[in-house]
C-alpha cells in the first residue's frame, strides 16, 4: 500500500516537476529518462535521495573523487536531495548549445555556463567554503587522486608548484578567480559536458 | 648465376627494369652487357679470378653487378638531400608545403631524364608503390595512431570513409557519364558508364599519403586531423572493392552484368573490409604474443615488429583483402602490448626507424609522381574531362561532407562546426594511390586509359599543389582551432584529471551508458583475458607507479653523472625530481633521455620531436610524475589519449585502493554520525599532529634536508596509523561491510594500510625497523626484513631504485675506472662509500653471477624480481662501458633478504598476492 501511495505521489508531482525542470533541461525525454534513473536510485522511495542511495552505485565506490561528488549533490546542511536538486546538479554538465551563447545576459547565467562548471569543480576542492583552495585542501584532493606510491614529499612539492603557478596575489591559496584564470586555455565547456540523450 | 636473381628480382619490383636493360649497354665499360654480367657472376664465384678477357685487371667496372641497388641508393640520396636543401630556407618552408617542392623537383628531374634519353625511363611503378612505399607510410601511421582519439571519433571516420567515398565515387562516375553524353567530353575518350564509374571509384578516394603530407604542416586541431586522416586510411576497403568490381564489370561488358553481381559486390565489400581488419588483428595478437618472449633477444625486438606489421599487409594483399585496413589495425591493436613488452631502446629504435622509412617513402612517392608526369606517351589531354573531373570531385566532396556532418552532429557531443566542414571538404586530397590504380588499368580493356591517367595526374597535382598551398592561408583565414604543442601546466594536468573523474561519476549517477559503457566493458575483457595473454608477466603485475618512480630515479642518476664528479663530492645535492627545483642546473645530456620518454603525443605522425628548452624539461618531468601517479579516470575525453596506455594490472590495483579509501572515509563519517564516538576526533587530532610535523619537514630549506632528520617523523606517524587500524576492525564488523576477499596468512584489514607503511619504509629504509606485520610474522622468509644492513645510506636508496642498485654500482665503478686520477678521493664521500657497501665490496673483481636457485621463494615472486632486475640491467648497459658481468649478491654469506630492500617484498606482497598460495584472490571491488 505504501508503494502505491508513493507512486501516486510521484505521479502527482511529476507534471509539476517537468514544468519546473524544463527550465533547466531542454528536452522532455531527457527529463523522463533522468526521472526514471532517480526513481531507481531512490531505494527508500520517499521522493528524495540520501547519501546512502548514491553510495550504492558501484562505480562511485571506485571513483577517487566519488564521495566529494556525492557531497556536491547535497545543499549545505541537508541530507536529502529531491528530484529538482538532482536535476540542478546534473544540469551543470549539459553541453553549451550554440543558441545559448547569444542569449541576452539579463536572463541570468545558465547552470551550464563555463563559470558554473568551473565553480562546481572548485567546490570539490574547497571543503571549508571560504572560496579559497588552501594547500591542505589541494593536498587532500591530490592524495585522493594519486596512488599510495607517491610520497608525501613529492605530493607536497606538486601541490606547492600548483599553487605557485596559480597564485597571483601571493596569499598561497587559489581563489576562484585565480582558478578561472589558470584554466582559461582549457576547453571547459567541452571537458565538463556530457551528452545526455535527446 | 648469382647476379641473375638479384637483377631479376629488382627488375620485377622496381620500375627501373627498363633502365636495367638499357643501362649496361650505355655504361658498362666492356660494352658487352651480357658478357659482363656472366663474367661478374663467375668472378664472384671463383674468388675474383678472371678467366676471360686479357688477363687479370686490377680495377674492374662492375656496374651491372651493383646497378640496381646503386640506383636505388642514389635515388634515396637525391631525395634526402632535396629535403635538406628545402629546409634551408625558413621562409620558404612556412609557405610552401614540402610535397609541392618534391613534386616540382620530380618534374625537373623527369625533364632532365627525358631530354637526356628521349624517353622516360622512370615512373611510379604500382608494384613498387603498393608493396614497399605505401606499407612503410601506413605502418608508421597505424602503429603510432593516437588510438584513443581514433576510437573516440570512429563513428565519424567510418561514416566519411564508407558513405562518403561511395557517394563521391557514384556521383562522380555518373555525372562524368552524363557530361559525356551531353558532348562536353571529346569523342576520342572511348568510355562507357562502367569505365566512368571505375574512374570515379579510383579518383574519389582521399589519399593517406597526401593528407599526411599536407595536414602535418597545417597543424589543424587533433579532432579534425584524425577524422580526415582516419577517413583516408579506412576508405581503402571501399576503393579496393569498387575498383575490382568495376574492372570485372568492364571485363564482362556492362550488358552481361547480372543483378546477383551487385550483391556479390556488397558481399565482397564486407569480406574485404572485415577480413582485412581481422587479418590485421590476428597479426597484432601474434606480434604481441611474440614480444612477450623476446627478453633474451632484445636486439631483434624491433625486427619482429616491422616484419609482422609488414606481413599483415602482405597477407591481406595475398587474399586480396584491404591491406591498408589490415596494417592499420595491426598497428593500432598491437601497440599497447608491444610497447609495454619491449625495452625502452627497442621502442626508440622502432620509432625512429619507422619515421625514417615513412619519411623517405613519402619523399620518393612525391618525386616519382613528378617524374611520371613528364612522359609524352602518357599525355592524352582532354580539357572537358579534366575540367569536369576537377569540378565534380570538389563539389561532391563538399556536398558529401556537409550532408554527412549534418547527420553526425545529431549524435556528437562536440559538433563539427562549419569551418571544420570547409577544411574537411578542402582537405579531400587525392594522391599516389589513385595514380597507381589508374596506371594498373589494362589499356586493352579500358580504351580511355591514357585520358584517365592524364586526368588523374592533373587531379593529383591540383589537389596536392594548389589545395596544399592554399589550405594553410585558408585555415588561418577561417581561424580554425589549431593544435597546440603546448604542454599542459600542472594546474591543467590536475584539474583536468579531476574533471574526468567528475564526469565519470556524473555519468554513473545519471545512469548513462553509451560509448563509454562499452569501452568499459572492453577494458574489462582486455584486463581479464587479453593482457594476461599478451603482456609479459613482469609487466602485467608491475605497478605503473613504481615504474614511473624508477624512471625518475634513473633520470636523476643520469643527471648526477652528467653533472660530473662535482655533485658527488659537493655536500649539497640537488636532484631534478626533488621538490624545489631552483638549484636544478640545465642538464644537456638528459635531454635525449627525456625526449625518448616523452609521453606527449605528437599528432604529426612524421614529426619525431621538438626541441624543448630547459623550462619545458622541468615541466615534462612533473608531468611524468603526475601522469604516472594520478589515478586514471574510468573514462577520459578526447584530449586525454596516450600512446602508452595504462598497464592493466594498475587499474585493478587502483580500483582496490580507491575503493578501500572511500570505504574507510564512509565508515568514519558513518561512525561519527551514528555512533557519536570520539574516535573520529581522536584520529583527526592525530592526523593534524602528523600533518603539522610533515609541514615542519617540508618547510625546511630543501637543500639542507638531511634524511636522517626526517626519519623520526615518519616512524611515529606510521605506528600511529597502525594503532588506529588495529582498533578499527571490530567496529567494521558492526557495520557489516567487509572489503576483504582474501583469506590466508595476512590479516586482511592490514593489507591496504600497510601500503603507505611500506612506502615510508622505502623512503627511509635505515630507520628503526617497521613494526612487523602479520605477514612478516607468518611468512618465514620475511625474517630478514626488520634487520637492515646498518650501513645502507638513505640517500643511496633514495636515488636509485632497489632493482637498479647493482647497475648503479657498476656504472659508478666503471666511471671511476675511466677517470682514474680523482678516484682515490671520491670514495671518501659518505654517499659513494655507502653505495659501495650496498652490494658488498665493489672493487675486487665481481664474484660469479647469481645462481637462480639461490633464491627459493614460494610463489615465484622472486623470479619476477630477478627478471625485472636483469631487464633493467640490460637497459642500463650504456652506462657500463667496461661491460662487466653483473655483480652478484655476496654469495651465501648474507641471506638474500638482508641485502634487499624490504619494500620490494612488501610491495610484492601488497600489490600482487602470491599466486601460488591464493589463486582465487580478487580485488574487493568484485565482491
Amino acid at each position: 500500500r505504501w508503494r502505491l501511495f508513493s507512486d501516486l505521489l510521484y505521479k502527482h508531482n511529476f507534471s509539476e516537476i517537468i514544468q519546473r525542470a524544463s527550465k533547466i533541461f531542454v528536452s522532455h525525454s531527457q527529463i523522463t529518462r533522468l526521472y526514471s534513473r532517480f526513481h531507481s536510485l531512490d531505494k527508500g522511495e520517499n521522493g528524495a535521495l540520501s547519501r546512502e542511495d548514491f553510495q550504492r552505485i558501484p562505480e562511485l565506490a571506485i571513483n577517487p573523487l566519488g564521495d566529494r561528488i556525492i557531497n556536491a549533490f547535497f545543499p549545505e546542511g541537508e541530507d536529502q536531495v529531491n528530484f529538482r536538486g538532482f536535476m540542478r546538479t546534473l544540469a551543470h554538465f549539459r553541453p553549451v548549445e550554440d543558441n545559448e551563447k547569444n542569449k541576452d545576459p539579463s536572463a541570468g547565467e545558465p547552470l551550464n555556463s563555463r563559470n558554473n562548471k568551473l565553480l562546481f569543480a572548485f567546490r570539490l576542492y574547497d571543503l571549508d567554503r571560504d572560496d579559497k583552495i588552501s594547500r591542505d585542501e589541494l593536498l587532500q584532493v591530490l592524495r585522493m587522486m594519486v596512488g599510495v606510491n607517491i610520497s608525501d614529499e613529492q605530493l607536497g612539492s606538486i601541490a606547492d608548484r600548483t599553487i605557485q603557478e596559480a597564485d597571483t596575489n601571493g596569499d598561497m591559496c587559489i581563489s576562484f578567480s585565480e582558478f578561472i584564470k589558470v584554466l582559461e586555455k582549457v576547453d571547459v565547456e567541452q571537458k565538463m559536458s556530457i551528452r545526455f540523450l535527446h | 648465376e648469382r647476379t641473375l636473381p638479384v637483377v631479376d628480382l629488382a627488375a620485377r619490383l622496381f620500375s627501373l627494369s627498363s633502365a636495367a636493360r638499357q643501362a649496361p649497354a650505355d655504361l658498362s665499360a666492356t660494352g658487352q652487357p651480357g658478357h659482363a654480367l656472366a663474367r661478374s657472376a663467375e668472378d664472384h664465384e671463383d674468388g675474383g679470378a678472371s678467366h676471360h678477357g686479357g688477363g687479370y685487371k686490377i680495377v674492374q667496372w662492375e656496374w651491372s653487378y651493383v646497378q640496381t641497388p646503386y640506383i636505388i641508393a642514389i635515388w634515396l640520396l637525391v631525395a634526402s638531400v632535396a629535403k635538406i636543401l628545402f629546409h634551408f630556407s625558413q621562409r620558404f618552408t612556412t609557405v610552401v608545403p614540402e610535397s609541392c617542392v618534391l613534386i616540382l623537383l620530380g618534374l625537373v628531374l623527369g625533364a632532365v631524364v627525358l631530354i637526356a634519353n628521349k624517353k622516360q625511363l622512370y615512373q611510379l611503378d604500382p608494384g613498387l608503390f603498393f608493396l614497399f612505399l605505401l606499407p612503410t607510410i601506413v605502418g608508421d601511421a597505424g602503429y603510432f595512431m593516437p588510438s584513443r582519439l581514433f576510437f573516440d571519433n570512429l563513428g565519424a571516420i567510418l561514416m566519411y570513409a564508407v558513405v562518403g567515398t561511395l557517394w563521391n565515387a557514384f556521383c562522380t562516375g555518373f555525372c562524368l557519364y552524363g557530361v559525356k553524353l551531353a558532348g562536353v567530353i571529346d569523342d576520342k575518350v572511348q568510355a562507357g558508364l562502367m569505365e566512368f564509374l571505375l574512374f570515379g571509384a579510383l579518383i574519389s578516394a582521399v589519399d593517406p599519403v597526401a593528407v599526411l603530407a599536407v595536414f602535418e604542416e597545417v597543424h589543424v586541431n587533433e579532432m579534425l586531423f584524425i577524422i580526415v586522416f582516419g577517413e583516408s586510411l579506412l576508405n581503402d576497403a571501399v576503393t579496393v572493392v569498387l575498383y575490382k568490381v568495376y574492372i570485372s564489370f568492364v571485363e564482362v561488358g556492362p550488358g552481361n552484368v547480372q543483378t546477383a553481381d551487385y550483391f556479390k559486390g556488397v558481399a565482397s565489400f564486407l569480406v574485404v573490409s572485415i577480413g582485412g581488419t581481422m587479418v590485421g588483428l590476428i597479426f597484432a595478437v601474434i606480434l604481441a604474443f611474440i614480444t612477450r618472449f623476446t627478453k633474451k633477444v632484445r636486439i631483434i625486438e624491433p625486427l619482429f615488429i616491422f616484419l609482422l606489421v609488414y606481413l599483415a599487409y602482405l597477407t591481406a594483399e595475398l587474399f586480396s583483402l584491404s591491406a591498408i585496413l589490415s596494417m592499420t589495425f595491426c598497428g593500432i591493436g598491437c601497440n599497447k602490448y608491444v610497447e609495454a613488452n619491449i625495452s625502452q631502446k627497442s621502442r626508440t629504435t622502432v620509432k625512429y626507424t619507422m619515421k625514417t622509412l615513412a619519411s623517405i617513402a613519402e619523399t620518393i612517392i612525391f618525386i616519382f609522381l613528378g617524374i611520371s608526369a613528364v612522359d609524352k606517351s602518357k599525355w592524352a589531354w582532354d580539357t572537358g574531362l579534366i575540367a569536369c573531373t576537377l569540378i565534380f570531385i570538389f563539389v561532391f566532396r563538399a556536398m558529401g561532407v556537409v550532408g554527412q556532418t549534418w547527420i553526425l552532429n545529431k549524435f556528437r557531443l562536440v559538433p563539427l562546426e562549419k569551418i571544420d566542414q570547409v577544411v574537411m571538404s578542402y582537405g579531400g586530397l587525392r594522391g599516389a594511390v589513385a595514380f597507381a590504380l589508374v596506371v594498373l588499368l589494362d589499356g586493352e580493356q579500358v580504351k580511355a586509359k591514357d585520358y584517365f591517367v592524364a586526368t588523374t595526374i592533373v587531379v593529383v597535382f591540383f589537389t596536392v599543389m594548389f589545395q596544399g598551398l592554399t589550405i594553410k592561408p585558408l585555415v588561418k583565414w577561417l581561424k580554425v582551432p589549431r593544435s597546440t604543442n603546448r604542454k599542459p601546466t600542472i594546474n591543467e594536468e590536475i584539474h583536468e584529471r579531476a574533471f574526468d573523474h567528475i564526469l565519470a561519476a556524473i555519468e554513473d549517477i545519471a545512469g548513462l551508458n553509451g560509448y563509454h559503457h562499452w569501452r568499459d566493458k572492453w577494458e574489462q575483457f582486455d584486463k581479464n583475458y587479453l593482457s594476461k595473454l599478451l603482456l609479459r608477466k613482469s609487466v602485467y603485475h608491475k605497478s605503473e607507479l613504481w615504474e614511473a618512480y624508477q624512471k625518475i630515479n634513473i633520470r636523476d642518476a643520469i643527471s648526477v653523472i652528467d653533472q660530473g664528479g662535482n655533485i658527488l663530492t659537493s655536500a649539497r645535492l640537488s636532484l631534478p625530481s626533488m621538490a624545489s627545483r631552483t638549484s636544478f642546473p640545465e642538464v644537456t645530456n638528459v635531454t635525449n633521455y627525456l625526449r625518448e620518454n616523452g609521453s606527449g603525443v605528437c599528432l604529426d605522425l612524421q614529426v619525431i620531436d621538438t626541441n624543448p628548452g630547459a623550462k619545458v624539461e622541468e615541466e615534462t618531468e612533473t608531468h611524468h610524475v603526475l601522469a604516472g601517479n594520478l589515478y586514471k579516470p574510468r573514462r577520459r575525453y578526447q584530449s586525454h589519449y596516450s600512446r602508452h596506455f595504462m598497464t592493466v594490472g594498475d587499474q585493478e590495483r587502483q580500483e582496490r585502493e580507491v575503493f578501500q579509501r572511500n570505504m574507510r572515509n564512509r565508515l568514519e563519517s558513518f561512525k561519527s554520525t551514528h555512533y557519536k564516538r570520539h574516535k573520529k576526533d581522536r584520529s583527526q587530532k592525530k592526523r593534524k599532529g602528523s600533518d603539522a610535523k610533515e609541514q615542519d619537514a617540508n618547510d625546511k630549506p630543501r637543500r639542507n634536508v638531511s634524511w636522517q632528520d626526517k626519519d623520526p617523523i615518519i616512524v611515529p606517524l606510521e605506528s600511529e596509523e597502525n594503532k588506529g587500524e588495529r582498533s578499527e576492525p571490530d567496529k567494521d564488523e558492526d557495520v557489516g561491510i567487509t572489503f576483504v576477499a582474501r583469506k590466508g596468512s595476512e590479516t586482511p584489514k592490514e593489507r591496504p594500510k600497510s601500503v603507505p607503511a611500506a612506502l615510508e619504509v622505502c623512503q627511509s629504509p635505515s630507520v628503526a625497523p617497521p613494526s612487523p606485520t602479520c605477514g612478516e610474522k607468518n611468512l618465514p622468509w620475511k625474517g630478514g626484513i626488520g634487520t637492515l644492513p646498518p650501513c645502507v645510506s638513505v640517500e643511496a636508496t633514495k636515488i636509485i631504485p632497489i632493482d637498479l642498485q647493482q647497475a648503479w654500482n657498476q656504472s659508478i665503478s666503471s666511471l671511476e675506472s675511466l677517470a682514474s686520477p680523482p678516484v682515490p678521493q671520491e670514495p671518501q664521500h659518505p654517499r659513494v662509500s655507502a653505495l659501495y657497501r650496498l652490494s658488498g665490496p665493489p672493487r675486487p673483481p665481481p664474484p660469479p653471477p647469481p645462481v637462480p636457485g639461490q633464491f627459493q621463494f614460494p610463489g615465484g615472486k622472486e623470479e619476477e624480481e630477478e627478471s625485472a632486475l636483469s631487464q633493467q640491467q640490460q637497459e642500463m648497459q650504456p652506462l657500463m662501458p667496461s661491460l662487466r658481468p653483473p655483480p652478484p649478491p655476496p654469495s651465501g654469506a648474507v641471506p638474500p633478504g638482508r641485502r634487499r630492500n624490504p619494500c620490494v617484498y612488501l610491495r610484492s606482497l601488497v600489490t600482487t598476492p602470491p599466486s601460488g598460495s591464493e589463486p582465487h584472490s580478487r580485488g574487493p571491488t568484485q565482491l
